[in-house]
Protein backbone atom coordinates (compact mmCIF):
# COMPACT_ATOMS: atom_id res chain seq x y z
CA UNK A 1 0.00 0.00 0.00
CA UNK A 2 2.84 2.33 0.88
CA UNK A 3 4.38 1.75 -2.51
CA UNK A 4 1.09 2.41 -4.32
CA UNK A 5 0.60 5.69 -2.48
CA UNK A 6 4.17 6.77 -3.09
CA UNK A 7 3.85 5.93 -6.78
CA UNK A 8 0.50 7.74 -7.19
CA UNK A 9 2.10 10.93 -5.86
CA UNK A 10 4.49 10.91 -8.84
CA UNK A 11 1.70 10.93 -11.42
CA UNK A 12 1.06 14.69 -11.74
CA UNK A 13 4.73 15.71 -12.21
CA UNK A 14 5.15 14.97 -15.94
CA UNK A 15 1.72 16.41 -16.65
CA UNK A 16 2.56 19.59 -14.79
CA UNK A 17 5.79 19.89 -16.79
CA UNK A 18 3.90 19.49 -20.07
CA UNK A 19 1.28 22.07 -19.07
CA UNK A 20 3.91 24.54 -17.89
CA UNK A 21 5.88 23.99 -21.08
CA UNK A 22 2.80 24.64 -23.22
CA UNK A 23 1.96 27.76 -21.20
CA UNK A 24 5.49 29.16 -21.45
CA UNK A 25 5.71 28.50 -25.19
CA UNK A 26 2.32 30.14 -25.78
CA UNK A 27 3.25 33.22 -23.76
CA UNK A 28 6.79 33.46 -25.16
CA UNK A 29 5.42 34.53 -28.48
CA UNK A 30 3.99 37.63 -26.85
CA UNK A 31 0.43 37.50 -28.08
CA UNK A 32 -1.47 34.24 -27.68
CA UNK A 33 -4.57 35.84 -29.16
CA UNK A 34 -2.95 35.95 -32.58
CA UNK A 35 -1.98 32.28 -32.26
CA UNK A 36 -5.39 31.15 -31.15
CA UNK A 37 -7.44 33.14 -33.62
CA UNK A 38 -5.28 33.36 -36.72
CA UNK A 39 -5.11 36.34 -39.03
CA UNK A 40 -8.71 36.97 -40.01
CA UNK A 41 -10.16 37.57 -36.54
CA UNK A 42 -12.35 40.58 -35.84
CA UNK A 43 -11.36 43.02 -33.05
CA UNK A 44 -14.47 41.90 -31.13
CA UNK A 45 -13.33 38.27 -31.18
CA UNK A 46 -9.89 39.35 -30.07
CA UNK A 47 -11.27 41.36 -27.16
CA UNK A 48 -13.45 38.46 -26.13
CA UNK A 49 -10.58 35.98 -26.14
CA UNK A 50 -8.32 38.48 -24.38
CA UNK A 51 -10.82 38.65 -21.54
CA UNK A 52 -11.34 34.90 -21.56
CA UNK A 53 -7.61 34.17 -21.31
CA UNK A 54 -7.29 36.94 -18.68
CA UNK A 55 -4.31 38.40 -20.47
CA UNK A 56 -4.41 41.53 -18.35
CA UNK A 57 -3.85 39.58 -15.12
CA UNK A 58 -0.32 39.02 -13.78
CA UNK A 59 1.42 35.91 -15.25
CA UNK A 60 1.10 33.62 -12.19
CA UNK A 61 -2.65 34.31 -12.10
CA UNK A 62 -2.87 33.58 -15.81
CA UNK A 63 -1.07 30.31 -15.26
CA UNK A 64 -3.45 29.30 -12.48
CA UNK A 65 -6.53 30.05 -14.56
CA UNK A 66 -4.95 28.20 -17.53
CA UNK A 67 -4.35 25.23 -15.24
CA UNK A 68 -7.89 25.48 -13.83
CA UNK A 69 -9.43 25.46 -17.30
CA UNK A 70 -7.44 22.39 -18.32
CA UNK A 71 -8.40 20.55 -15.14
CA UNK A 72 -12.05 21.16 -16.00
CA UNK A 73 -11.43 19.75 -19.46
CA UNK A 74 -11.76 23.16 -21.08
CA UNK A 75 -9.13 23.37 -23.81
CA UNK A 76 -10.92 25.97 -25.86
CA UNK A 77 -12.80 25.59 -29.11
CA UNK A 78 -11.33 24.02 -32.20
CA UNK A 79 -11.17 26.57 -35.01
CA UNK A 80 -11.28 23.90 -37.70
CA UNK A 81 -13.89 21.56 -36.26
CA UNK A 82 -16.05 24.18 -34.49
CA UNK A 83 -16.40 21.97 -31.42
CA UNK A 84 -14.71 21.76 -28.00
CA UNK A 85 -11.07 20.78 -28.65
CA UNK A 86 -11.09 18.04 -26.04
CA UNK A 87 -14.13 16.43 -27.64
CA UNK A 88 -12.46 16.46 -31.07
CA UNK A 89 -9.38 14.76 -29.62
CA UNK A 90 -11.34 12.26 -27.52
CA UNK A 91 -13.17 11.05 -30.61
CA UNK A 92 -9.83 10.12 -32.19
CA UNK A 93 -8.37 8.48 -29.09
CA UNK A 94 -9.76 4.93 -29.60
CA UNK A 95 -8.04 4.62 -32.98
CA UNK A 96 -4.70 5.61 -31.46
CA UNK A 97 -5.09 3.31 -28.47
CA UNK A 98 -5.96 0.43 -30.78
CA UNK A 99 -2.86 0.99 -32.90
CA UNK A 100 -0.61 1.44 -29.88
CA UNK A 101 -1.94 -1.66 -28.10
CA UNK A 102 -1.56 -3.83 -31.20
CA UNK A 103 1.94 -2.52 -31.96
CA UNK A 104 3.17 -2.90 -28.40
CA UNK A 105 1.75 -6.43 -28.06
CA UNK A 106 3.41 -7.68 -31.22
CA UNK A 107 6.69 -5.97 -30.41
CA UNK A 108 6.70 -7.40 -26.91
CA UNK A 109 5.84 -11.00 -27.86
CA UNK A 110 8.13 -11.22 -30.90
CA UNK A 111 10.89 -9.23 -29.20
CA UNK A 112 10.95 -11.45 -26.11
CA UNK A 113 10.91 -14.62 -28.23
CA UNK A 114 13.68 -13.26 -30.45
CA UNK A 115 15.73 -12.18 -27.44
CA UNK A 116 15.42 -15.61 -25.81
CA UNK A 117 16.41 -17.32 -29.05
CA UNK A 118 19.43 -15.04 -29.47
CA UNK A 119 20.53 -15.71 -25.89
CA UNK A 120 20.13 -19.49 -26.17
CA UNK A 121 22.12 -19.61 -29.40
CA UNK A 122 24.63 -17.05 -28.19
CA UNK A 123 27.46 -16.29 -30.62
CA UNK A 124 26.05 -18.72 -33.18
CA UNK A 125 24.31 -17.91 -36.43
CA UNK A 126 20.78 -17.29 -35.02
CA UNK A 127 22.20 -14.83 -32.47
CA UNK A 128 24.26 -13.09 -35.12
CA UNK A 129 21.28 -12.77 -37.47
CA UNK A 130 18.86 -11.59 -34.77
CA UNK A 131 21.33 -9.06 -33.35
CA UNK A 132 22.24 -7.78 -36.80
CA UNK A 133 18.57 -7.44 -37.67
CA UNK A 134 17.89 -5.63 -34.40
CA UNK A 135 20.73 -3.11 -34.93
CA UNK A 136 19.58 -2.54 -38.51
CA UNK A 137 16.04 -2.04 -37.20
CA UNK A 138 17.31 0.57 -34.75
CA UNK A 139 18.83 2.45 -37.68
CA UNK A 140 15.71 2.27 -39.83
CA UNK A 141 13.48 5.34 -40.11
CA UNK A 142 10.05 3.91 -39.27
CA UNK A 143 8.25 6.10 -41.81
CA UNK A 144 10.42 4.62 -44.56
CA UNK A 145 9.62 1.10 -43.38
CA UNK A 146 5.93 2.01 -43.57
CA UNK A 147 6.41 3.32 -47.11
CA UNK A 148 8.31 0.17 -48.13
CA UNK A 149 5.48 -1.98 -46.78
CA UNK A 150 2.95 0.10 -48.73
CA UNK A 151 5.00 -0.33 -51.91
CA UNK A 152 5.26 -4.09 -51.48
CA UNK A 153 1.92 -5.19 -50.01
CA UNK A 154 -0.41 -2.49 -51.29
CA UNK A 155 1.00 -1.26 -54.60
CA UNK A 156 2.88 -4.31 -55.95
CA UNK A 157 0.93 -7.25 -54.55
CA UNK A 158 -2.36 -5.43 -53.95
CA UNK A 159 -3.07 -7.57 -50.88
CA UNK A 160 -3.68 -4.84 -48.32
CA UNK A 161 -5.07 -1.28 -48.40
CA UNK A 162 -2.54 1.59 -48.51
CA UNK A 163 -4.23 3.61 -45.79
CA UNK A 164 -7.31 4.32 -43.70
CA UNK A 165 -9.03 2.35 -40.95
CA UNK A 166 -11.90 0.27 -42.25
CA UNK A 167 -11.57 -3.46 -41.59
CA UNK A 168 -8.95 -5.55 -39.79
CA UNK A 169 -6.82 -5.70 -42.93
CA UNK A 170 -6.16 -1.98 -42.85
CA UNK A 171 -4.63 -2.40 -39.38
CA UNK A 172 -1.97 -4.89 -40.52
CA UNK A 173 0.58 -2.57 -42.09
CA UNK A 174 0.34 0.18 -39.44
CA UNK A 175 0.67 -2.42 -36.68
CA UNK A 176 3.68 -4.01 -38.38
CA UNK A 177 5.34 -0.61 -38.81
CA UNK A 178 4.84 0.44 -35.21
CA UNK A 179 5.83 -2.98 -33.85
CA UNK A 180 9.01 -2.99 -35.94
CA UNK A 181 9.89 0.41 -34.49
CA UNK A 182 9.92 -1.00 -30.94
CA UNK A 183 10.99 -4.58 -31.66
CA UNK A 184 14.80 -4.13 -31.81
CA UNK A 185 15.04 -2.80 -28.25
CA UNK A 186 12.97 -5.66 -26.89
CA UNK A 187 15.17 -8.22 -28.66
CA UNK A 188 18.40 -6.69 -27.39
CA UNK A 189 17.21 -6.10 -23.80
CA UNK A 190 15.67 -9.58 -23.48
CA UNK A 191 18.84 -11.13 -24.86
CA UNK A 192 21.00 -9.26 -22.35
CA UNK A 193 18.64 -10.00 -19.45
CA UNK A 194 18.49 -13.74 -20.21
CA UNK A 195 22.27 -13.97 -20.57
CA UNK A 196 22.69 -12.08 -17.32
CA UNK A 197 20.36 -14.44 -15.45
CA UNK A 198 22.04 -17.50 -16.92
CA UNK A 199 25.27 -16.50 -15.15
CA UNK A 200 23.61 -16.43 -11.74
CA UNK A 201 24.62 -18.86 -9.03
CA UNK A 202 21.10 -20.05 -8.37
CA UNK A 203 20.84 -21.35 -11.90
CA UNK A 204 23.99 -23.43 -11.55
CA UNK A 205 22.58 -24.75 -8.26
CA UNK A 206 19.27 -25.65 -9.83
CA UNK A 207 20.98 -27.39 -12.74
CA UNK A 208 23.24 -29.29 -10.31
CA UNK A 209 20.14 -30.39 -8.42
CA UNK A 210 19.04 -32.07 -11.61
CA UNK A 211 16.58 -29.49 -13.00
CA UNK A 212 16.30 -30.03 -16.75
CA UNK A 213 17.23 -27.27 -19.24
CA UNK A 214 13.63 -26.55 -20.30
CA UNK A 215 12.33 -26.35 -16.76
CA UNK A 216 15.34 -24.25 -15.74
CA UNK A 217 14.54 -21.81 -18.54
CA UNK A 218 10.87 -21.42 -17.68
CA UNK A 219 11.04 -21.63 -13.89
CA UNK A 220 14.33 -19.94 -13.14
CA UNK A 221 15.66 -17.86 -16.02
CA UNK A 222 12.58 -16.23 -17.53
CA UNK A 223 10.88 -15.02 -14.31
CA UNK A 224 14.08 -13.27 -13.34
CA UNK A 225 14.79 -11.91 -16.80
CA UNK A 226 11.30 -10.48 -17.05
CA UNK A 227 11.96 -7.47 -14.85
CA UNK A 228 14.23 -5.49 -17.20
CA UNK A 229 11.84 -6.23 -20.06
CA UNK A 230 8.86 -4.80 -18.13
CA UNK A 231 10.98 -1.75 -17.23
CA UNK A 232 11.71 -1.31 -20.90
CA UNK A 233 7.99 -1.20 -21.67
CA UNK A 234 7.74 1.79 -19.33
CA UNK A 235 10.78 3.47 -20.87
CA UNK A 236 9.47 2.89 -24.38
CA UNK A 237 6.04 4.44 -23.85
CA UNK A 238 7.19 7.87 -24.99
CA UNK A 239 8.80 6.41 -28.13
CA UNK A 240 5.67 4.34 -28.67
CA UNK A 241 3.42 7.41 -28.76
CA UNK A 242 5.93 9.27 -30.92
CA UNK A 243 6.06 6.30 -33.29
CA UNK A 244 2.25 6.29 -33.36
CA UNK A 245 2.20 9.91 -34.58
CA UNK A 246 4.52 9.00 -37.46
CA UNK A 247 2.73 5.74 -38.28
CA UNK A 248 -0.69 7.42 -38.28
CA UNK A 249 0.60 10.03 -40.70
CA UNK A 250 2.10 7.46 -43.09
CA UNK A 251 -1.05 5.32 -43.20
CA UNK A 252 -3.67 8.09 -42.81
CA UNK A 253 -4.79 6.32 -39.63
CA UNK A 254 -7.46 8.57 -38.06
CA UNK A 255 -5.92 8.90 -34.60
CA UNK A 256 -4.78 11.67 -32.27
CA UNK A 257 -1.31 11.88 -33.82
CA UNK A 258 -2.51 12.58 -37.32
CA UNK A 259 -5.09 15.01 -35.91
CA UNK A 260 -2.36 16.98 -34.11
CA UNK A 261 -0.09 17.14 -37.17
CA UNK A 262 -3.01 18.33 -39.29
CA UNK A 263 -4.00 20.84 -36.59
CA UNK A 264 -0.53 22.41 -36.74
CA UNK A 265 -0.95 23.19 -40.42
CA UNK A 266 -4.46 24.54 -39.81
CA UNK A 267 -3.10 26.69 -36.94
CA UNK A 268 -5.69 25.02 -34.70
CA UNK A 269 -3.83 25.55 -31.42
CA UNK A 270 -6.57 24.36 -29.00
CA UNK A 271 -6.62 20.95 -30.70
CA UNK A 272 -2.81 20.76 -30.58
CA UNK A 273 -2.80 21.48 -26.85
CA UNK A 274 -5.64 19.06 -26.09
CA UNK A 275 -3.88 16.37 -28.14
CA UNK A 276 -0.55 16.91 -26.43
CA UNK A 277 -2.26 16.75 -23.04
CA UNK A 278 -4.11 13.53 -23.86
CA UNK A 279 -0.99 11.83 -25.20
CA UNK A 280 1.00 12.88 -22.14
CA UNK A 281 -1.81 11.64 -19.87
CA UNK A 282 -1.86 8.29 -21.69
CA UNK A 283 1.88 7.90 -21.22
CA UNK A 284 1.73 8.79 -17.53
CA UNK A 285 -1.14 6.40 -16.79
CA UNK A 286 0.46 3.60 -18.79
CA UNK A 287 3.69 4.19 -16.91
CA UNK A 288 1.80 3.87 -13.63
CA UNK A 289 0.35 0.58 -14.84
CA UNK A 290 3.79 -0.71 -15.81
CA UNK A 291 5.20 0.18 -12.40
CA UNK A 292 2.34 -1.55 -10.61
CA UNK A 293 2.76 -4.68 -12.75
CA UNK A 294 6.44 -4.63 -11.95
CA UNK A 295 5.79 -4.29 -8.24
CA UNK A 296 3.33 -7.19 -8.46
CA UNK A 297 5.80 -9.55 -10.12
CA UNK A 298 8.88 -8.45 -8.17
CA UNK A 299 8.54 -8.16 -4.37
CA UNK A 300 11.94 -6.44 -4.17
CA UNK A 301 10.39 -3.31 -5.67
CA UNK A 302 7.29 -2.96 -3.51
CA UNK A 303 9.16 -3.73 -0.29
CA UNK A 304 11.99 -1.29 -0.96
CA UNK B 1 35.65 -18.19 -25.26
CA UNK B 2 34.04 -18.77 -28.60
CA UNK B 3 35.15 -16.52 -31.39
CA UNK B 4 32.66 -13.79 -32.09
CA UNK B 5 31.47 -13.44 -35.64
CA UNK B 6 31.63 -9.68 -35.55
CA UNK B 7 34.10 -8.24 -33.02
CA UNK B 8 34.34 -4.66 -31.76
CA UNK B 9 37.27 -3.86 -34.07
CA UNK B 10 35.29 -4.78 -37.15
CA UNK B 11 32.31 -2.76 -35.94
CA UNK B 12 34.33 0.35 -35.17
CA UNK B 13 36.25 0.07 -38.45
CA UNK B 14 33.16 -0.41 -40.57
CA UNK B 15 31.14 2.22 -38.70
CA UNK B 16 33.96 4.74 -38.87
CA UNK B 17 34.42 4.18 -42.61
CA UNK B 18 30.74 4.76 -43.35
CA UNK B 19 30.44 7.79 -41.06
CA UNK B 20 33.69 9.34 -42.33
CA UNK B 21 32.60 8.91 -45.95
CA UNK B 22 29.24 10.52 -45.32
CA UNK B 23 30.66 13.36 -43.26
CA UNK B 24 33.19 13.98 -46.06
CA UNK B 25 30.32 14.14 -48.57
CA UNK B 26 28.47 16.58 -46.35
CA UNK B 27 31.48 18.85 -45.86
CA UNK B 28 32.41 18.77 -49.54
CA UNK B 29 28.82 19.19 -50.75
CA UNK B 30 29.42 22.44 -52.71
CA UNK B 31 32.25 20.79 -54.68
CA UNK B 32 31.03 17.23 -55.21
CA UNK B 33 27.29 17.71 -55.73
CA UNK B 34 26.82 17.49 -59.51
CA UNK B 35 23.97 20.04 -59.61
CA UNK B 36 22.38 22.82 -57.59
CA UNK B 37 19.96 20.98 -55.25
CA UNK B 38 17.31 23.64 -55.86
CA UNK B 39 17.71 24.08 -59.63
CA UNK B 40 14.51 22.96 -61.34
CA UNK B 41 14.58 21.47 -64.83
CA UNK B 42 11.01 20.82 -65.88
CA UNK B 43 12.18 19.10 -69.06
CA UNK B 44 13.88 16.43 -66.95
CA UNK B 45 11.19 15.57 -64.39
CA UNK B 46 11.12 12.19 -62.61
CA UNK B 47 14.16 10.75 -64.43
CA UNK B 48 15.05 7.30 -63.04
CA UNK B 49 18.49 6.47 -61.62
CA UNK B 50 21.35 5.44 -63.90
CA UNK B 51 20.86 1.67 -63.43
CA UNK B 52 17.25 1.83 -64.65
CA UNK B 53 16.22 1.69 -68.32
CA UNK B 54 15.97 5.38 -69.09
CA UNK B 55 18.63 6.49 -66.61
CA UNK B 56 21.65 8.57 -67.53
CA UNK B 57 24.85 9.75 -65.89
CA UNK B 58 23.65 13.36 -66.04
CA UNK B 59 21.46 12.58 -63.01
CA UNK B 60 23.05 9.46 -61.43
CA UNK B 61 20.21 8.96 -58.92
CA UNK B 62 17.49 10.45 -61.10
CA UNK B 63 15.40 13.56 -60.54
CA UNK B 64 12.29 14.49 -58.57
CA UNK B 65 8.97 15.95 -59.61
CA UNK B 66 10.51 19.37 -60.31
CA UNK B 67 13.48 17.92 -62.19
CA UNK B 68 15.82 18.59 -59.27
CA UNK B 69 18.86 16.30 -59.12
CA UNK B 70 18.28 13.69 -56.40
CA UNK B 71 21.96 12.95 -55.70
CA UNK B 72 22.64 16.64 -55.10
CA UNK B 73 19.61 16.95 -52.84
CA UNK B 74 20.71 13.93 -50.81
CA UNK B 75 24.28 15.23 -50.49
CA UNK B 76 23.07 18.63 -49.32
CA UNK B 77 20.49 16.96 -47.10
CA UNK B 78 23.25 15.04 -45.30
CA UNK B 79 24.75 18.39 -44.30
CA UNK B 80 21.62 19.50 -42.49
CA UNK B 81 21.00 16.13 -40.86
CA UNK B 82 24.56 15.78 -39.56
CA UNK B 83 24.71 19.40 -38.45
CA UNK B 84 21.39 19.28 -36.61
CA UNK B 85 22.22 15.89 -35.04
CA UNK B 86 25.63 17.02 -33.79
CA UNK B 87 24.55 20.41 -32.43
CA UNK B 88 21.49 18.98 -30.70
CA UNK B 89 23.73 16.32 -29.14
CA UNK B 90 26.18 18.96 -27.87
CA UNK B 91 23.28 20.89 -26.36
CA UNK B 92 21.86 17.76 -24.70
CA UNK B 93 25.30 16.77 -23.34
CA UNK B 94 25.94 20.24 -21.94
CA UNK B 95 22.62 20.48 -20.14
CA UNK B 96 22.56 16.86 -19.04
CA UNK B 97 26.11 16.55 -17.66
CA UNK B 98 25.92 19.91 -15.88
CA UNK B 99 22.73 18.94 -14.08
CA UNK B 100 23.98 15.42 -13.36
CA UNK B 101 27.30 16.69 -11.98
CA UNK B 102 25.57 19.21 -9.74
CA UNK B 103 22.98 16.71 -8.51
CA UNK B 104 25.59 14.03 -7.79
CA UNK B 105 28.12 16.41 -6.23
CA UNK B 106 25.80 18.54 -4.12
CA UNK B 107 23.23 15.90 -3.20
CA UNK B 108 20.34 16.84 -0.91
CA UNK B 109 17.64 19.10 -2.28
CA UNK B 110 19.39 19.75 -5.58
CA UNK B 111 19.64 16.01 -6.16
CA UNK B 112 15.95 15.48 -5.36
CA UNK B 113 14.85 18.32 -7.59
CA UNK B 114 17.05 17.43 -10.58
CA UNK B 115 16.50 13.70 -10.50
CA UNK B 116 12.73 13.89 -10.01
CA UNK B 117 12.61 16.38 -12.85
CA UNK B 118 14.64 14.02 -15.02
CA UNK B 119 12.26 11.17 -14.18
CA UNK B 120 9.24 13.23 -15.17
CA UNK B 121 10.95 14.57 -18.30
CA UNK B 122 11.77 11.06 -19.44
CA UNK B 123 8.05 10.33 -19.82
CA UNK B 124 7.54 13.13 -22.37
CA UNK B 125 8.33 12.18 -25.97
CA UNK B 126 10.36 14.71 -27.97
CA UNK B 127 7.74 14.65 -30.70
CA UNK B 128 5.18 16.23 -28.33
CA UNK B 129 7.58 19.05 -27.48
CA UNK B 130 8.25 19.51 -31.19
CA UNK B 131 4.54 19.61 -31.97
CA UNK B 132 3.91 22.35 -29.38
CA UNK B 133 6.90 24.44 -30.41
CA UNK B 134 6.33 24.13 -34.14
CA UNK B 135 2.60 24.82 -33.74
CA UNK B 136 3.48 28.13 -32.11
CA UNK B 137 6.78 29.22 -33.68
CA UNK B 138 6.91 27.29 -36.96
CA UNK B 139 9.83 25.12 -38.10
CA UNK B 140 13.45 26.04 -38.79
CA UNK B 141 17.00 24.93 -38.00
CA UNK B 142 17.36 26.70 -34.61
CA UNK B 143 13.92 25.49 -33.45
CA UNK B 144 14.77 21.93 -34.47
CA UNK B 145 18.13 21.98 -32.67
CA UNK B 146 16.61 23.45 -29.50
CA UNK B 147 13.72 20.98 -29.42
CA UNK B 148 15.89 17.91 -30.03
CA UNK B 149 18.62 19.10 -27.66
CA UNK B 150 16.21 19.92 -24.86
CA UNK B 151 14.39 16.64 -25.38
CA UNK B 152 17.48 14.46 -24.97
CA UNK B 153 19.42 15.76 -21.95
CA UNK B 154 18.09 13.45 -19.30
CA UNK B 155 20.14 10.35 -20.28
CA UNK B 156 23.33 12.25 -19.51
CA UNK B 157 21.98 13.52 -16.19
CA UNK B 158 21.26 9.97 -15.08
CA UNK B 159 24.67 8.62 -16.11
CA UNK B 160 26.67 11.59 -14.82
CA UNK B 161 24.77 11.54 -11.55
CA UNK B 162 25.53 7.88 -10.88
CA UNK B 163 29.18 8.22 -11.90
CA UNK B 164 29.66 11.37 -9.81
CA UNK B 165 28.28 9.65 -6.76
CA UNK B 166 30.74 6.78 -7.04
CA UNK B 167 33.75 8.87 -8.15
CA UNK B 168 33.29 11.41 -5.34
CA UNK B 169 34.39 8.84 -2.80
CA UNK B 170 37.67 8.10 -4.59
CA UNK B 171 40.86 9.01 -2.69
CA UNK B 172 42.19 11.34 -5.39
CA UNK B 173 39.04 13.44 -5.22
CA UNK B 174 39.19 13.65 -1.45
CA UNK B 175 42.89 14.47 -1.71
CA UNK B 176 42.19 17.30 -4.15
CA UNK B 177 39.49 18.69 -1.89
CA UNK B 178 41.71 18.37 1.19
CA UNK B 179 44.45 20.25 -0.68
CA UNK B 180 42.02 23.14 -1.04
CA UNK B 181 40.76 22.64 -4.60
CA UNK B 182 37.46 24.32 -5.33
CA UNK B 183 34.42 22.19 -6.15
CA UNK B 184 34.20 23.52 -9.67
CA UNK B 185 37.87 22.62 -10.25
CA UNK B 186 37.32 19.10 -8.94
CA UNK B 187 34.28 18.61 -11.14
CA UNK B 188 35.99 19.93 -14.25
CA UNK B 189 39.46 18.42 -13.80
CA UNK B 190 38.82 15.21 -11.87
CA UNK B 191 35.27 14.06 -12.39
CA UNK B 192 34.45 14.95 -15.99
CA UNK B 193 37.58 13.42 -17.59
CA UNK B 194 36.78 10.12 -15.87
CA UNK B 195 33.32 10.12 -17.39
CA UNK B 196 34.31 11.23 -20.86
CA UNK B 197 34.64 7.73 -22.39
CA UNK B 198 31.22 6.54 -21.20
CA UNK B 199 29.57 9.82 -22.15
CA UNK B 200 31.13 9.80 -25.60
CA UNK B 201 29.74 6.34 -26.35
CA UNK B 202 26.26 7.44 -25.34
CA UNK B 203 26.67 10.65 -27.31
CA UNK B 204 27.73 8.76 -30.44
CA UNK B 205 24.69 6.52 -30.29
CA UNK B 206 22.47 9.52 -29.55
CA UNK B 207 23.57 11.35 -32.69
CA UNK B 208 22.15 8.46 -34.71
CA UNK B 209 18.83 8.65 -32.87
CA UNK B 210 18.72 12.45 -33.20
CA UNK B 211 19.22 12.16 -36.95
CA UNK B 212 16.34 9.69 -37.10
CA UNK B 213 14.17 12.08 -35.09
CA UNK B 214 15.14 15.03 -37.28
CA UNK B 215 14.24 13.15 -40.46
CA UNK B 216 10.95 12.01 -38.87
CA UNK B 217 10.06 15.60 -37.93
CA UNK B 218 10.95 16.83 -41.42
CA UNK B 219 8.88 14.01 -42.87
CA UNK B 220 5.88 15.09 -40.78
CA UNK B 221 6.38 18.65 -41.99
CA UNK B 222 7.50 19.83 -38.54
CA UNK B 223 11.17 20.22 -39.42
CA UNK B 224 12.58 22.42 -42.12
CA UNK B 225 9.94 23.64 -44.53
CA UNK B 226 10.16 22.59 -48.22
CA UNK B 227 11.87 23.15 -50.59
CA UNK B 228 14.82 22.79 -48.17
CA UNK B 229 16.82 19.75 -49.18
CA UNK B 230 16.58 17.45 -46.14
CA UNK B 231 16.34 13.69 -46.17
CA UNK B 232 12.97 13.80 -44.46
CA UNK B 233 11.61 16.26 -47.02
CA UNK B 234 12.89 14.23 -49.97
CA UNK B 235 11.23 11.14 -48.50
CA UNK B 236 7.96 12.99 -47.88
CA UNK B 237 7.96 14.31 -51.47
CA UNK B 238 8.83 10.87 -52.81
CA UNK B 239 5.91 9.40 -50.92
CA UNK B 240 3.54 11.36 -53.16
CA UNK B 241 5.06 9.70 -56.23
CA UNK B 242 5.42 6.09 -55.10
CA UNK B 243 3.71 4.67 -58.19
CA UNK B 244 5.76 6.51 -60.79
CA UNK B 245 9.02 7.21 -58.99
CA UNK B 246 9.57 4.89 -56.02
CA UNK B 247 13.31 5.50 -56.15
CA UNK B 248 12.95 9.00 -54.69
CA UNK B 249 11.59 7.83 -51.33
CA UNK B 250 13.71 4.69 -51.28
CA UNK B 251 17.06 6.33 -52.05
CA UNK B 252 16.43 8.91 -49.31
CA UNK B 253 15.58 6.03 -46.96
CA UNK B 254 18.83 4.26 -47.94
CA UNK B 255 20.84 7.40 -47.19
CA UNK B 256 19.31 7.68 -43.70
CA UNK B 257 19.71 4.02 -42.77
CA UNK B 258 23.31 3.93 -44.06
CA UNK B 259 24.43 6.88 -41.92
CA UNK B 260 22.53 5.81 -38.79
CA UNK B 261 23.70 2.20 -39.13
CA UNK B 262 27.29 3.45 -39.44
CA UNK B 263 26.87 5.54 -36.29
CA UNK B 264 25.25 2.64 -34.40
CA UNK B 265 28.04 0.23 -35.41
CA UNK B 266 30.64 2.76 -34.31
CA UNK B 267 28.89 3.40 -30.98
CA UNK B 268 28.28 -0.28 -30.21
CA UNK B 269 31.85 -1.16 -31.15
CA UNK B 270 33.25 1.61 -28.94
CA UNK B 271 31.10 0.42 -26.06
CA UNK B 272 32.41 -3.12 -26.41
CA UNK B 273 36.01 -1.89 -26.53
CA UNK B 274 35.46 0.23 -23.45
CA UNK B 275 33.83 -2.53 -21.45
CA UNK B 276 34.88 -5.88 -22.93
CA UNK B 277 33.55 -7.86 -19.99
CA UNK B 278 30.02 -6.57 -20.35
CA UNK B 279 29.97 -6.83 -24.11
CA UNK B 280 31.13 -10.43 -23.98
CA UNK B 281 27.84 -11.49 -22.45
Amino acid sequence: MGYLLHRLLLVPAPLLIVITFVFVVLRLTGDPVAIYLGQDATPEQEALLRAELRLDDPLPMQFLSFLGDLLQGDFGTSIQHRAPAMQVVAERLPATLELVALGLTFALVLGVLGGIAAALWRDRLPDFLLTALAVTGQSMPSFWLGILLIQLFALELDWLPTSGREDWQSAILPTATLAAFLLPNFVLVTRAAVLETMREQFLATARARGVGPVRALFRHVLPNALNPVVSLVGLQLGRLMGGAVVTETVFAWPGVGRLMVAAIFQRDVPVVIAGVFIVALTIVLANLLVDLVQAAIDPRIRLR
Amino acid sequence: MRRRLFGPNVKVGLGLAVVAAMVACAVLAPWIAPHDPYAQDLMARLRPPVWADRGSWVHPLGTDNFGRDLLSRLIWGSRLSIMVGLTAMVLAVSIGTTLGLLAGYLGGRVEQLVMRFADAWQAIPEILLAIVVVAVFGGGVPVLILVLGFAGWEVYTRVTFNLTRSLRERPYVEAALAAGARSSYVMWRHLLPQMAPVLSVIATLQVGQLILQETALSFLGLGLPPPTATWGNVLAEGRERLWVAPWIANLAGCAIILLVLGINLLGNGLREMLDPKRAER
